[in-house]
């Protein structure tokens, strides 16, 4: 296994590869040209042979995605690319558009020529005004030299919203509305954005097609795992001695990433915890570091791949006080439609908050595992699920301190917490939160 | 608005099948057009220029972080208080900003000059703890940085 092989990042260490001639010093844009040479559906079986899964969260196929995509509806196809990163922990996605802006425009215009689209949006989050920017003038570039062939690439602003990454109501967003997810069926390959079949990939998947193509599938399937070929862009953060993001071979595990490529756990602390994909997925204990980042050997181990936003905890760090502070992102960002999520989380934070201040009845662990219970899959898209998994999770592996606060006369570590006192955003809004019955 | 800003958002529309596309980017505009937030001129001035009512501006407006439905400071700064610059000691440097203008998070200056509020995720977790002010990203910013940065924003 070629275990230095960068893909994504591939040339940035001595070039500006925000700049077209630097690009296409390293090759770039020939991928295109071997592209449109070929027959759309040739495309289309190369992605599909090299079994490109997403690198946005749900790993799924790339190439299957596109095949679900309605013929001869009348409608144009349209391509969007989801560049809404938000996952707390993730960073990844904002490096591409920053640093690698002209690989993810030719992968865009790789996959419009594969799937038969002339029209392509990137939703771009709203706060990533500088990523915007390099991406508008790298656009500007590829317009100029002619590369596009009659294809238009609209770059449309979020405007701050967590849920506009989940990909109905990016869509919802995107046509002007409020982002709230859709009911599926219909799925957005038959019934996506402006009611016309819809291919809806991540920036870094789009941006590992021009080397998909460059390679090939079976030199591309040598990297990685069979099960998922190709790197990943890891992004390390939390307690780690030298967080940042690292682009290695799928399959590579937690241990090698946390302690030969992040420096171990910052300050010679112990290691407490790993939430492994951002903090919507199950935490990981010290005991559990050895499992490969792949998609299906982190969900054999009980939590998900997410973003591959590995975040780092160390023992400094009370475990209430960290689900309490995921719970209220996550109140913060539910979009109100379904009721399980709307309320749900705003039990989540109030029952948090008083196992956390010593206040909670004996009673009330159960009352948040019930909650929990009966959060989960029950809302639209996975947001109320999102919420569920941290503090679950947490409660599950990390029973001893969650009781310890209901026991004893609240936080065990006494003021002395790493994240004591941290101000959510919801603090600063009047939200009152309704009163949970019974505890 | 300016005929300028109104003119902005018409090319705007043009890049979509259906206008109503263009509303997040003509909030945006008329949000720079008044100062910093949306005051209800702002809705009509959007809903004439979209063909869509004031009402369905505010609920779109409502819905998003970005969009300030009350007045703000000549300075936005925002703290990322999220997961992992918490871990890195974000708390410390929002109480460092409290401390140094003098509001607590979610409030503005007296003098109108710095709106200071605590913000979910910025997606700069590898350099944390992330600071944001007017837009533009400093990270990672430490607690002693603090009185130096707004010192510099007091004097533009």
């Amino acid at each position: 296994m070629a275990s230095n092989q960068t893909l994504l990042t591939a040339g940035t260490e001595d070039r500006d590869l925000t700049r077209l001639e630097e690009y296409r010093a390293v090759g770039g844009y020939e991928a295109l040209a071997k592209a449109r040479a070929l027959e759309p559906q040739a495309v289309m079986d190369e992605i599909t042979a090299a079994t490109l899964r997403g690198r946005g969260g749900a790993g799924f196929p790339m190439g299957r995605k596109a095949s679900l995509l309605a013929k001869d509806t009348g409608r144009p196809v349209y391509l969007v690319v989801n560049a809404d990163e938000s996952e707390p922990g993730a960073f990844k996605d904002r490096d591409v558009m920053r640093f690698t802006p002209h690989r993810l425009i030719e992968g865009c215009l790789i996959t419009a020529h594969g799937i038969g689209s002339t029209s392509v949006f990137i939703y771009i989050r709203g706060e990533y005004l500088h990523e915007f920017e390099v991406t508008r003038a790298a656009l500007e570039e590829t317009r100029k030299a002619g590369l596009l062939a009659g294809v238009t690439i609209v770059l449309h602003r979020g405007a701050g919203a967590y849920i506009c990454g989940e990909e109905t109501a990016l869509l919802e967003s995107l046509e002007g509305s409020r982002g709230q997810p859709r009911p599926r069926p219909p799925f957005p390959p038959v019934t996506g954005l402006y009611d016309a079949p819809t291919q809806i990939n991540n920036v870094s998947t789009i941006a590992l097609v021009p080397k998909v193509l460059e390679l090939g599938a079976a030199e591309f399937a040598k990297i990685g795992v069979p099960s998922a070929p190709g790197t990943a862009v890891f992004s390390l953060s939390g307690n780690v001695a030298q967080p940042g993001n690292y682009e290695r071979p799928l399959g590579t595990t937690l241990r090698e990433l946390i302690y030969d490529i992040g420096g171990g756990v910052a300050n010679g602390r112990e290691l407490k915890a790993v939430i492994p994909g951002g903090s919507s997925v199950p935490v990981l204990t010290p005991d559990e570091i050895d499992t490969p980042m792949d998609y299906d050997s982190i969900q054999a181990a009980g939590s998900f791949f997410g973003s591959a936003a590995i975040i780092v905890v160390d023992d400094r760090c009370c475990m209430v006080q960290l689900a309490l502070r995921a719970a209220q992102f996550y109140m913060h960002e539910s979009c109100g439609k379904c009721t399980p999520c709307r309320v749900g989380t705003r039990w989540l934070v109030q029952l948090l908050t008083r196992i956390e201040a010593g206040e909670a009845a004996p009673t009330d662990l159960e009352l948040l595992e019930n909650v929990c219970d009966r959060m989960l899959g029950r809302s639209l898209c996975a947001l109320g699920d999102f919420a569920v998994y941290p503090v679950s999770s947490y409660l599950r592996k990390y029973r001893a301190e969650f009781e310890a606060h209901v026991t004893g006369a609240g936080c065990p570590f006494v003021g002395e917490s790493s994240i004591e006192g941290i101000i959510a955003p919801i603090a600063q809004h009047a939200h009152p939160v309704p009163e949970v019955v019974g505890g | 608005m300016r005929p300028e800003a109104v003119a902005e958002i018409q090319r705007i529309r043009k890049r979509y099948p259906r206008s109503r596309s263009a509303v997040m980017d003509a909030l945006r505009i008329a949000q720079t057009e008044h100062g910093g937030w949306l005051p209800p001129e702002a809705f009509r001035e959007v809903a004439d220029a979209l063909d869509v009512t004031p009402a369905y501006c505010h609920s779109i407006a409502s819905f998003y972080d970005m969009y300030h439905l009350e007045p703000v400071g000549e300075h936005l700064v925002e703290v990322c208080t999220n997961l992992s610059c918490a871990l890195a000691g974000a708390q410390a440097v929002l109480d460092a900003f409290a401390s140094e203008l003098g509001v607590r998070p979610g409030e503005t200056t007296e003098d109108g000059g710095f709106t200071l509020r605590a913000v979910e995720c910025a997606g700069g977790c590898g350099r944390a703890p992330v600071v944001v002010v007017d837009h533009v990203y400093h990270e990672p910013v430490r607690p002693e940085d603090v009185a130096g940065l707004v010192e510099g924003l007091r004097g533009e």
